[in-house]
């Protein structure tokens, strides 16, 4: 449960963001996290909303945007996103290779934009 | 007015600047900085202990011990007569960056080759948070289950090294070697696999002389 602990950081980021663009309040922020990525959505809902109660964040809405896994084959060099049910059983579809691919994208954890109001 | 700013900002931001900071604090003191990640109970601890006792003419080296509750880690490391720093996390799930600067303040960091920094026990949280280190270094047991670099890729997929533990039991579960190494390679080119047991000491060699060549790496 360390999404007590992203949620903190994500408070701190949207307030600065707030701050140098004169919002007043916030209806939504928008986060893209990865098919890798260990954060539960319905864990960081529930942190974020602890702990904006009484704040200028209070109702803002978390919308989650899902990074698909994509991997360059070790072999190929091939892009390709395997099926989310076998992310680890992933054979190459150009050459069937299977071992060492390096991930492209999968691990993200970043806000993509905050809207509000001035 | 309504107003959408975009940001793109890595939500863990704040503590992969801490980070930052760390690496160049490790890189001052030409040293080799270890996160230490598994489960409770696969045998961080043991492994440390017999690590520091046997390279301890070799190596000068130092833990920062993250538990929930207790310092029966850091007593058990302290025992092997190198220094360790508890950092209690009262129900944190692991081990960020501010915590790590904070430990720090309490060691002679010059007088070191080596630091472990020894996570909470957890196979998920600790995965998320950079903490400066040189390499990731993951331990798992055989009696957990060899589909486990399967249900938990984040953190296999982020480590240098995993250490096979309790090879002694092969005889007793069902634990693939090959499968769990083979699923720890699917998503991770550079990781390196060592089988060990730090019960009978069996497979400890190679990992030592990894931690003496990856030792001396920084001090180049």
């Amino acid at each position: 449960m360390h999404e007590m602990s992203i949620a903190e950081s994500l408070i701190r980021i949207v307030e600065a963001e707030m701050a140098n663009h004169g919002l007043r309040t916030v209806q939504r922020i928008t986060i893209q996290h990865g098919a890798l990525s260990t954060m539960v959505p319905e864990a960081l809902d529930l942190a974020f909303e602890a702990m904006t109660l009484g704040t200028a964040l209070e109702g803002a809405v978390l919308e989650y945007e899902k990074v698909p896994l994509s991997l360059r084959c070790s072999k190929c060099e091939t892009t390709f996103s395997p099926e989310v049910r076998s992310l680890h059983f992933a054979p190459c579809p150009s050459c069937g290779e299977e071992f060492a691919h390096t991930v492209l994208t999968g691990k993200e954890l970043n806000i993509a934009h905050i809207e509000g109001d001035t | 007015m309504s107003k959408t700013i975009p940001v793109i900002r890595n939500i863990l931001d704040a503590n992969n600047r801490l980070a930052d900071q760390l690496r160049n604090v490790y890189a001052e003191n030409s040293l080799l900085a270890l996160n230490l990640m598994s489960s409770p109970g696969a045998g961080k601890t043991s492994l440390l202990e017999r690590t520091l006792s046997d390279l301890r003419d070799e190596l000068r080296m130092a833990v920062i011990e993250g538990d929930l509750q207790t310092d029966n880690d850091a007593r058990r490391v302290a025992a092997t007569g190198a220094q360790a720093v508890q950092i209690n996390t009262e129900g944190g799930c692991h081990l960020d960056s501010s915590m790590i600067l904070e430990a720090l303040k309490q060691m002679d960091l010059a007088a070191l080759d080596v630091l472990f920094i020894e996570n909470v026990g957890n196979l998920v949280c600790p995965a998320e948070f950079d903490l400066g280190e040189k390499a990731k270094v993951t331990l798992l047991s055989v009696t957990e289950g060899d589909d486990k670099p399967e249900k938990y890729p984040m953190m296999f997929a982020q480590s240098k090294v995993l250490l096979l533990n309790k090879i002694d039991l092969l005889p007793y579960v069902d634990f693939d070697l090959e499968r769990a190494t083979r699923f720890a390679r699917a998503l991770n080119p550079e990781i390196v696999v060592f089988p060990v047991s730090c019960r009978t000491g069996e497979g400890l060699e190679p990992w030592y002389a990894w931690l003496k060549d990856a030792a001396l790496a920084e001090r180049r």
